[in-house]
Parts: C-alpha cells; sequence; structure tokens
C-alpha cells in the first residue's frame, strides 16, 4: 500500500466527541478518567458537606435521619469507587506507558470500555436518590441484613453497580498487568521500573483477586433479596456475619488498592524534590509486596466486637500489627530520602510532604486501632473515622493532588500557577486537620459513628469539624480554577525535564506529551539505576 | 551526627511532654470530653492504660520521625544553598528499621494478648442479663434462677421537641431512657448480646463492653463495674433510620437498692398480670395509651398521629377501619417495613391502650374500647411470633 497521506504514521486525535468516545489512546483515557473522578470528587464532596451541615449543632435541622443515612452511604461509596479508585486508574494510564517506554496500554479497546461504563453507572447509584424509599442507606460497608431483608428498593440497583463497577475495575487492572509485563522497552527490566509502576502492578494483582469477591458478596446479597436465599439470615440457616467476612476479605485489601498507588506518587515526587535518589529502592518494592501480602490476611480486625473466637481474635490482632513493619520502612524510606537532599518546596512536594505527615498519623492510630482490647472501645466510634480519612484524604488524596500539579505541565505544556497551588495546598491542609482531628478526641469520649444527632458533650468539636470540612471542601474550588487556568491560559512549558530534579522515561519526551509517544522503544541505560 | 542526635532529642522532648500533661488533664476529669473513659470497671482501666501506652510511643516515634523530617526541611533547603547527598540504599539501616520496629510492636503485644484473654473471660459471672437490640431500643431480661425473669424495654426519653429544636436541650440530650437497665455494683454480670431484626451494638464505655448484636446469635460478655452511679452508651453498629437514637443508660447501684429494685420489678409483673384480667373504661384506656404511644408510636407517627418514616394514624384506613385488622397490625407489624411486631413488646394491657388510644385519639373517634382480653385473644389466634 501507499502511504499517500504524510500525516498518518503521527495522526494527532480524531476531531469532535467522537474522539473521546471511541479513542483508544491511553492519554485521551487517562484524561477522562481523571475529569470523571474529579466529577465524582466533588459530587462525593457535595454529601460530606450535607452531613457535616447537619452535623454542625446538636437537634436535626436539615434532613431526615433516613436522609443522613444515604448521605453517609452514598459518600463512602462515590469517593472509594468514583473518585479515589478512579483518579489513580487515570493516572495510570497516563503514566504507566510513558513510565515504562511503550507506546500506549496492551488493551486499548477494552482500555476504552472500562472507562466508559463507570459514568452511567454513577448516574444509575445517583438516580436512586429519586427512588421511592431513597438511595440505598446501609453504609458503604452495607452489612447484611440492614442492607438485604430490611434494604429499600434500591438495593437491586446498588448491586447491579457494584457489579458493573467491578467488572471496570479488573478489565482495568487486567490491562495494567498486561501492559506492564509485555511492553516495557528493552532494558527496562522490573527492578528498573519506576515504584509508581511497581505498586499499580501490586495494586492490579490485588484487584484482580478481590473484586470477584466483592461480586460474590453482592450476588448473595441478590440472592437474600430476591430468591428466598438465607445466605445472611439466621432464620433460614444462614449468618449474617458471614457478610462481613466476604466483605472485609475484599474490604480490607481494597484500602491498599487505594494506598499503594498513592505510595508510588509519592516515591516519585520526594525524590524529586529533594533532587537525590530514593533512599531503598529495593527495600520500597519488597515492602510494597509485604504490605499487599499481608492486606489478605487482617480482614477481621473490622470485626473485633463480631464475638470471634479468642484464637481468631489474636491471630488477626498479631497480622494487623504487622503492617505497622513495611508501613515503617516506607515512611523511613522517604524521610531518609529528605535527608541531606536540596529541597525546595513547589506545590506538589508540599502535598507529598502532608501525605507523609498525615498519613503516618493514620497509620499511627491504625497500630492503636489494631490492638484488640482497645479497639473494643474505639470500633465504630469517631476515632475510625478520623483514622481512616487520615490515610484516605489525607494519604490517598492529598497523594492524587501532588500528582496532578507534578505531571500537569508534562500532560499540556503549561505551567500552573505556584501561589494558587500553594495556596490551595495551605488550605486544605489546616482545613484537613481541623475537620478531622478533633473527631479523635469525640472517637475517644464515646461518639458512635454513623449518627445525625448526638450529645451535648461533643458540642464543640463537631462543630470545629463542620468549619474544617468547608474550608477544605471549598479549597478544592481554588484546584478546579488552577488547573483549568493551566490547561487555558498557563504560561507555555518547553522543556521536556520540567521539574530540575525529576527521573524518569516520561520526562524525556517532550512537552506536552505529543499523542503518541515512543512509538519505537526508548534505550535505557543499562549502567542507569532505576528511576 | 551526634550534634544533631541531640538537638532533635531536645526538639523531641518539649511536645512529648506537653501532650502527655494535656493527656493526664484529661483523664483527671469526671467524664473526658477528649480522651478514652478508664470507666469504672478493673478491665476498663487496663484497656485505658493499654491504649496511652501505646498512644505514648505513638507520639515520641511520631516525634522522633518528624523531627527528623523537619530538621531536614529547615537545613537541607535549596534556599540555604544545601548541595544534595548522593547516597542511598543501605542494607544495614534497612535491617535496623526492620527489626527495632518488629521487637516494639512485640513489647506492645504481650499486654494486648493478657488483657484480651481477660476481656474474654466470662466465668464465674454473677448475673445474666439478656440484651436485645430492636429497632430501635433495646431489651434487657434478667434471668434468674430462684423467681421469675424480669424483662423491660428500654426506650429513648428525649422529646421529639428537643430533637426538632423547638425546645431547649437538656443535660442528657439522647442520652437518657424511659427505663434503665440497674445493675448490682461489685457484681460480675454476664451479657447475652443478640437482636431481633437487623446488626446493632451495644456500647457503654465506662463499663469497657462493646459487643454485636446479630439476629439469630448470642454473644457473651462480661463486666465488673466497682462504682455506683449513672453509665451511659449508645447503638454502635449502623441499625438503620434511628441508629442515633437508641442510647443505653446503665445505673450501677448497692447489691440492697438492686434487690429492692427487683423484687418492685417483680410485682409490677405480677400486678400487670392482674391487671391483664381486669376491664378499663375509656379514660382509663387512653390515659396509658398515650404514655404507650408517646413511647413506642410518635418516634414514626408523629406526635399527633401526622405520619413520617410510619404512615399517618389520624384518618388513617387501619385506625379507622376493621378493629381485628388493626390489632393485627399492632401485633404482628407489616413484614418488609420498619413497623414492627409489637406482640412481643407491649404487655396486653398496654396493647390495649394503645390500640384504643389511636382509635379515638387524633381525631379519629371511633368510640372503640380495646380491653386486655380482646388483645389476649386476638393474640391466641393470630399471633405470629
Amino acid at each position: 500500500m501507499v502511504d499517500h497521506h504524510h500525516g498518518d504514521h503521527h495522526h494527532g486525535p480524531a476531531k469532535g466527541l467522537g474522539r473521546w468516545l471511541f479513542t483508544t489512546n491511553h492519554k485521551d483515557i487517562g484524561t477522562m478518567y481523571l475529569w470523571f473522578s474529579f466529577c465524582m470528587f466533588i459530587l462525593g464532596g457535595t454529601f460530606a458537606m450535607i452531613i457535616r451541615a447537619e452535623l454542625f449543632q446538636p437537634g436535626m435541622q436539615l434532613v431526615e435521619p433516613e436522609f443522613f443515612n444515604q448521605m453517609t452511604t452514598l459518600h463512602g461509596l462515590v469517593m472509594v469507587f468514583g473518585a479515589i479508585m478512579p483518579s489513580f486508574v487515570g493516572l495510570a494510564n497516563w503514566l504507566i506507558p510513558m513510565m515504562i517506554g511503550a507506546p500506549d496500554m496492551a488493551l486499548p479497546r477494552m482500555n476504552n470500555w472500562s472507562f466508559w461504563i463507570l459514568p452511567p453507572t454513577f448516574l444509575l447509584l445517583a438516580s436512586t436518590l429519586f427512588m421511592e424509599g431513597g438511595a440505598p442507606q446501609a453504609g458503604w460497608t452495607f452489612y447484611a441484613p440492614l442492607s438485604t431483608t430490611y434494604a429499600g428498593p434500591s438495593v437491586t440497583y446498588f448491586i447491579f453497580c457494584i457489579h458493573v463497577l467491578g467488572l471496570s475495575s479488573i478489565m482495568g487492572s487486567i490491562n495494567i498487568i498486561a501492559t506492564v509485563m509485555n511492553m516495557r522497552a528493552p532494558g527496562m527490566t522490573y527492578m528498573k521500573m519506576p515504584l509508581f509502576v511497581w505498586t499499580w502492578l501490586i495494586t492490579a494483582f490485588l484487584l484482580v483477586a478481590v473484586m470477584p469477591v466483592l461480586a460474590g458478596a453482592v450476588t448473595m446479597m441478590l440472592m437474600d433479596v430476591h430468591f428466598g436465599t438465607s445466605f445472611f439470615s439466621a432464620a433460614g440457616g444462614g449468618d449474617p456475619v458471614l457478610f462481613q467476612h466476604v466483605f472485609w476479605f475484599f474490604g480490607h485489601p481494597e484500602v491498599y488498592i487505594i494506598i499503594l498507588p498513592a505510595f508510588g506518587v509519592v516515591s516519585q515526587i520526594i525524590p524529586a524534590f529533594s533532587r537525590k535518589p530514593l533512599f531503598g529502592y529495593d527495600s520500597m518494592v519488597y515492602a510494597t509486596a509485604s504490605i499487599a501480602f499481608l492486606s489478605f490476611i487482617v480482614w477481621a480486625h473490622h470485626m473485633y466486637t463480631v464475638g470471634m473466637p479468642v484464637a481468631g481474635e489474636l491471630f488477626f490482632m498479631y497480622a494487623t500489627m504487622l503492617i505497622a513493619v513495611p508501613t515503617g520502612v516506607k515512611v523511613f524510606n522517604w524521610v531518609s530520602t529528605m535527608w541531606r537532599g536540596s529541597l525546595s518546596f513547589e506545590t506538589p512536594m508540599l502535598f507529598s510532604i502532608g501525605f507523609l505527615v498525615l498519613f503516618t498519623i493514620g497509620g499511627f492510630t491504625g497500630l492503636m486501632l489494631s490492638i484488640a482490647p482497645s479497639d473494643f472501645q474505639y470500633h465504630d466510634s469517631y476515632f475510625v473515622v478520623a483514622h481512616f480519612h487520615y490515610v484516605m484524604v489525607a494519604g490517598a488524596v492529598f497523594s492524587m493532588t501532588a500528582a496532578v500539579y507534578y505531571w500537569l505541565p508534562k500532560w499540556c505544556g503549561r505551567m500552573y500557577n505556584e501561589t494558587m497551588g500553594k495556596t490551595h495546598f495551605w488550605i486544605s491542609f489546616i482545613g484537613f486537620n481541623l475537620a478531622f482531628f478533633p473527631q479523635h478526641f469525640v472517637g475517644l469520649a464515646g461518639m458512635p459513628r454513623r449518627i445525625p444527632d448526638y450529645a451535648l458533650q461533643f458540642a464543640d468539636f463537631n462543630m470545629l469539624s463542620s468549619i474544617g470540612a468547608f474550608i477544605y471542601g471549598a479549597s478544592q474550588i481554588l484546584w478546579l480554577y488552577n488547573v483549568i487556568a493551566t490547561i487555558v491560559a498557563g504560561k507555555p512549558v518547553h522543556d521536556a525535564k520540567v521539574w530540575d530534579g525529576a527521573e524518569g522515561l516520561e520526562w524525556t519526551v517532550p512537552t506536552p506529551a505529543p499523542y503518541h509517544t515512543f512509538e519505537t522503544p526508548p534505550k535505557i541505560d543499562p549502567a542507569h539505576a532505576h528511576s | 551526627m551526634g550534634f544533631e542526635a541531640k538537638r532533635l532529642c531536645k526538639l523531641a522532648l518539649g511536645p512529648v511532654l506537653l501532650l502527655m500533661s494535656v493527656l493526664a488533664m484529661a483523664a483527671g476529669g469526671e467524664v473526658s470530653e477528649y480522651n478514652m473513659e478508664p470507666g469504672v470497671t478493673e478491665l476498663g482501666h487496663r484497656i485505658y492504660d493499654l491504649h496511652m501506652v501505646i498512644l505514648i510511643i505513638c507520639v515520641v516515634i511520631g516525634v522522633l520521625v518528624f523531627g527528623v523530617m523537619f530538621y531536614s526541611i529547615y537545613y537541607h533547603r535549596k534556599s540555604r544553598g544545601a548541595i544534595p547527598a548522593t547516597f542511598h540504599e543501605s542494607t544495614k539501616v534497612e535491617i535496623a528499621w526492620t527489626v527495632v520496629p518488629f521487637f516494639i510492636l512485640l513489647a506492645m503485644a504481650v499486654p494486648a494478648t493478657t488483657t484480651l484473654l481477660d476481656v474474654y473471660d466470662n466465668d464465674a459471672a454473677e448475673l445474666d442479663v439478656v440484651v436485645t437490640g430492636y429497632q430501635w431500643k433495646w431489651k434487657y431480661e434478667y434471668l434468674n434462677e430462684n423467681g421469675e425473669n424480669v424483662s423491660f424495654f428500654s426506650n429513648l426519653r428525649t422529646p421529639q421537641t428537643e430533637i426538632q429544636n423547638t425546645e431547649a436541650k437538656g443535660e442528657h440530650y439522647l442520652l437518657e431512657v424511659d427505663e434503665p437497665l440497674v445493675l448490682p455494683v461489685n457484681t460480675k454480670v454476664r451479657f447475652l448480646v443478640t437482636a431481633n431484626d437487623v446488626i446493632h451494638s451495644w456500647w457503654v464505655p465506662q463499663l469497657a463492653v462493646k459487643r454485636d448484636a446479630i439476629p439469630g446469635f448470642i454473644n457473651e460478655v462480661s463486666s465488673k463495674p466497682t462504682e455506683e452511679g449513672i453509665f451511659r452508651g449508645q447503638c454502635a453498629e449502623l441499625c438503620g433510620r434511628n441508629h442515633g437514637f437508641m442510647p443505653i443508660v446503665v445505673h450501677v447501684v448497692s447489691k440492697e437498692e438492686y434487690a429492692t429494685w427487683l423484687s418492685t420489678k417483680q410485682s409490677e409483673a405480677a400486678e400487670i398480670k392482674e391487671l391483664m384480667a381486669q376491664t378499663f373504661t375509656l379514660d382509663q384506656l387512653m390515659e396509658r395509651g398515650k404514655a404507650v404511644y408517646d413511647a413506642n408510636c410518635l418516634a414514626c407517627h408523629g406526635a399527633n398521629g401526622e405520619g413520617g418514616v410510619g404512615k399517618a394514624i389520624a384518618g388513617s384506613p387501619v385506625a379507622t377501619g376493621d378493629l381485628g385488622h388493626h390489632l393485627d397490625i399492632g401485633i404482628n407489624g407489616v413484614p418488609g417495613t420498619a413497623m414492627q411486631a409489637f406482640g412481643g413488646q407491649l404487655n396486653d394491657v398496654d396493647m390495649a391502650a394503645v390500640i384504643t388510644y389511636q382509635r379515638n385519639a387524633f381525631g379519629n373517634n371511633m368510640g372503640d374500647i380495646v380491653q386486655p382480653i380482646d388483645v389476649y385473644n386476638h393474640k391466641k389466634a393470630n399471633w405470629r411470633s
């Protein structure tokens, strides 16, 4: 065939809506994932604002208790499945091919499909708010039988949504595994891969392993609701606690699915702004793998109060405490990377340091929670709420925020407004801590989670917490504005290496990254260490 | 390094001492607003000590790690002209910071294990109380070897007017009940915890007890309060609409007081039995019925029968329709909805009173009078529980 068109080899994106609907380009799909997850972040954040507004003062002011329960449920579901997970998939799409020197993801059509089934699913989930009986209201952990025989009609829609989300996650993960295993540039050995790629590879295996377990749990729910089975009902020979075992067998690895890619991001950014290689690359890889393994054998620490036999209780306590070891290794490595570096504090670094401090605090409270006898007092209190927001928000979301500021110039060839970025960090940091630090106190003092109204002794801290949450929420608008302003009219950047300390193949391609990169694999200097 | 290390220690010590003194103050107060309660049991004190020890270990480690980090942030910044070192990878260091935390954890595991084993010791309990969670109230049943069992429901006492902010909130807003659990001091009580509908969790911080109430299963947990007093707690597991409105109040009293209370309860039960055989006037039933309604029906059906979560009672086809059907709904509930079967929760006198009340209050004016014997007969024929 004769090539008539010069542009055919290096064609750009298609025009119009079709570009986005039919795209198989990893950068386009990554962009869609990122924007979609940001929309979900705003939606889930709105739910959180409603929760905090109701909790601003004792007494019922704005919503009814059942609507409050719908808000806590949807806030959790949307943030976990709609905001955090897809955002890191978006990051993986953009970065993994560029980091390992591959032209695209291994399975581009499936990539398109795994994204495009997400928006209708969340539309369906959100639409249950307008159903008779309202949206699901059994919490994001939807314990049976509250979520089965005692649930409204929306539970069936919810089950369908979970199935589709699982499908999307599994397809996305298979794609990542296939890409990393098969499409690394020659010379890019496993132990040379950037840590972000490593953490995602391990995360993808976790996802493939546990999403089917969640699918099993919701299928059993479906059977209990519609087909007269009794998996989770003692009256028919089932067991409500079985639900919790199955759910947390998914749920605990799930929290590492959320946090491991965040570790990866921070492990890229801290060395860049310390201008010094990561202290212990190998041990970081091994620590990530150990955390992933341990995540499978600690699930019942979410269930210390269900009345397990003491032997089981002890096993899960010891296994959970052990997680502190590889997590500690990670923190020590990040700090050692900064030690005697040449530090500068651009917005991505600020968010990474914020991550480091606050995630570590979340790790400490996690260790406290692992101690079963003390957990009898912490369990299902606001102490737990504080703990997991320190790891989910200050962990995953801060790291995601850092990632956006760090790679945005590479993506769009324009520099964001640094002053605005730093302002965003400080407002977020203050707002976050104001929102969640007092929750440790009210939790220890005896305030249960998921209540729409509370006793008077919790009033002061709750008001502070609400004010903090509003501040944190509002600061995200600044982020959105900064990102849009950058894309539309940011100062153009032309250096391939946007940050002087940045390492990795993605900084060797032109800025902004062309639509197609590494159509011929890059040469990897065998002497050059991992990035 | 040596100089830096010393400097770090100094930096670290200040905040640790400050935090410890703050927490010590917290522990000194009556009901702490920002720390765990040691409570009134020996186990509770041990759990509190464990909590504090681990918290302090975490704070010390945190101060050290963050100390190094902030030192770096201050002294190794580019703007101060810091030249980056190039060192990385040290197997020795990696082994050290793997092994040292492991031993710290080992040291934590020892007291955690012994405390846990003691928490699980339910032997030699002197009193058994069955705790059953309902949407959204607790039922307590004292198992007596000699004499009759005593059982009653414990409902939220805070009025809707306080919850809806039309009246000032009382001191124990949301933490007050119509009938508290009464326990003798210095007595090891074994709670047999279960539920009637969904999962609840019975939590009284000062008794150091939290145990899930799971329908179809019975969990056991013990507590031996060593001080008299009133202790308050709440349901800790999301159980539906009124999860936040099913508090627990425990009165720990002297053994003598407990014995008196128990015999009063037993004679009250006998009294109810007698009442069941009696015939009441409309006024008597209306008066009793209002009290029963306010405690059991109001939360869902509204103070004036206007409805809410539940259907309206004022002018409802049930309350103004066939009496047998109305009784049936009261006794057996409506499966698949929040309307519970009250046949097992209300005695026949109260059931008769509340049905009478619903048929004659809120403008329903049906003029029906339901007597305890009617309830008894209806239950005999139609009660499905």
